[in-house]
């Protein structure tokens, strides 16, 4: 069992990441990434709201009604998500500024409801807490690789502190603009996938169709 | 302790993984007594669960609960936040003021500050509100004292025909600084911030926004130290009065000291930044406020 658990915290990092492999998250994962301390209070921010609302549902998971199962769901989520806000309001005030919008937004990241919908709903509420817990390490993990790479080549620094001296600021280094815009996080997701499925193409998906070879008449 | 016992053996019945010896049976309650003991707890958790009374049980329930604990947090939660974003104005206010030092307690500091409401038509304090208890933000949407604006090249919307000023007094008591807030639209979001006059009324001393979500790295350099000392040392209007202060790519004719150089690769946000400055500084503005300083009848 101490076992089990250990594989449901650890897949989620690289064999069953919820970016690369379920792709999953991604709409959150472009707006957040271009600095790595949003990008760092997302991932917790995201890890805590997934884990324990994977938690309640899953206590009541045998009292839901089929009908109305996804509404209980986005409600749990989304009070979740409300006091999270308001948790950082009151005690990261600089960061919940710079959130500003996307704290909300994570009731609409898909990989805290396909966690609860996929796992939450069939097993115990302690099992379903470290799922969620690892999905959303998972999901943190690509959105910190992202953030690296967008924050140091866009501008030049890392969490802030300052590692390439930017010609704004008297130094040599021209910033590359385009990383600090949301699509350039898609070409990164992209590579990381690439690079993801190089290196276990086991995760690479089974082609939806051949293309046949016609014999020569 | 019979009623908790039933209550888990219900949802353990259910459960995938449940086994007979994981639940040994309930101590003082044999089969018929149980339905007798029942509370509504125990026949809720009986009923079906597709049963039509148990959907509309649950949703209310559950949503009973989430909204008693988002109130809850809510409510637990104003005063700290309260404070942090005043803590936060003050902080701002200190910064464009020049005098803001982390070692030295805020509040304290910013006792050095007269806060005062002006009205804006007019350029004269008024005694109608008190200035600690004055919040401009909800005065704006308040349409005893706003005004909607037709013409509105900041892109606020609608604008407050009062607005809490900050004076900072030199060692005889006479003005040095004064503190103006302004506001207006960028590219994503309405930026939010203070200019900072010498006494004379023309000098910028420094302008620095507190609120904005304009792109880190392009419209969010307006943070920039680098940037926003150019501000330093401007003037806003000519010898005849007329407002000059322009944010752009080239100079205008009217010479460097009336001109800031634009954002590199943010030309929206810098555009706003050019109609919000003119708009506040001028006749709609600050305009009547700022004749009177220049007169000295404040």
């Amino acid at each position: 069992m101490a076992h089990k658990r250990r594989a449901m915290l650890i897949d989620p990092l690289v064999d069953n990441n919820p970016i690369t492999l379920q792709v999953l998250g991604i709409c959150s994962a472009l707006a957040v990434t271009s600095s790595l301390k949003v990008a760092f209070v997302m991932a917790i921010a995201v890890t805590l709201v997934t884990g324990f609302s994977s938690m309640f549902i899953s206590m009541i998971r045998n009292q839901i009604p089929a009908s109305i199962r996804i509404i209980v769901q986005m409600v749990i989520i989304a009070s979740l998500v409300i006091v999270v806000d308001q948790l950082l309001k009151a005690f990261a005030y600089e960061i919940s500024k710079t959130l500003s919008v996307f704290v909300g937004l994570i009731i609409t990241n898909c990989i805290v409801m396909g966690r609860a919908e996929a796992f939450a709903m069939k097993n115990p509420p302690l099992d379903s807490f470290i799922d969620g817990v690892g999905n959303g390490l998972g999901y943190g993990l690509i959105l910190m690789m992202v953030g690296v790479i967008r924050e140091l080549f866009g501008s030049g620094s890392l969490f802030g502190v300052t590692i390439l001296e930017t010609v704004n600021n008297g130094g040599w280094y021209v910033p590359n603009g385009m990383l600090l815009l949301p699509p350039s996080a898609f070409f990164i997701i992209g590579l990381l996938i690439w690079g993801f499925r190089t290196w276990k193409p086991g995760q690479v998906e089974d082609r939806e169709f051949r293309i046949q070879t016609v014999e020569a008449h | 302790m019979p009623d908790k016992d039933t209550e888990n053996r219900v949802t353990e019945a259910e459960d995938p993984e449940f086994t007979p010896e994981m639940n040994p049976p309930a101590r003082d309650a044999t089969p018929e007594e149980v339905p007798q003991k029942a509370g509504i707890i125990q026949r809720f958790l009986a009923m079906p669960t597709d049963s039509v009374a148990k959907t509309l049980v649950v949703a209310v329930a559950v949503c009973l609960v989430a909204s008693m604990v988002v109130s809850a947090a809510a409510v637990a939660l104003r005063p700290i936040q309260q404070v942090n974003a005043l803590k936060d104005k003050q902080i701002n206010i200190l910064q464009v003021a020049g005098i803001y030092d982390p070692e030295v307690n805020v509040i304290e500091a910013f006792q050095a500050f007269e806060p005062r409401v002006l009205e804006l038509e007019t350029g004269t304090f008024t005694d109608r509100f008190d200035p600690a208890a004055f919040d401009d933000r909800a005065a704006a949407d308040d349409p005893e004292i706003s005004v909607a604006l037709a013409d509105d090249p900041a892109g606020i919307g609608r604008q407050s025909e009062y607005v809490t000023v900050y004076l900072l007094r030199d060692a005889e008591g006479a003005i040095d600084k004064v503190i103006l807030p302004i506001s207006g639209y960028g590219l994503w979001s309405t930026l939010y911030g203070f200019i900072a006059l010498e006494e004379n009324g023309n000098d910028i001393f420094a302008l620095q926004f507190y609120e904005h979500a304009e792109t880190p790295g392009l419209g969010a350099e307006v943070d920039n130290p680098r940037w926003k000392a150019l501000w330093h040392g401007k003037k806003l209007a000519d010898d005849q009065g007329e407002l000059q202060i322009s944010v752009s790519k080239s100079a205008p004719p009217a010479g460097d000291e009336f001109h800031i150089d634009a954002l590199a690769g943010a030309t929206l946000t810098t555009v706003g930044i050019d109609n919000l400055v003119k708009f506040w500084m001028g006749e709609r503005g600050y305009g009547p406020f700022l004749d009177n300083l220049k007169a000295g009848d404040i």
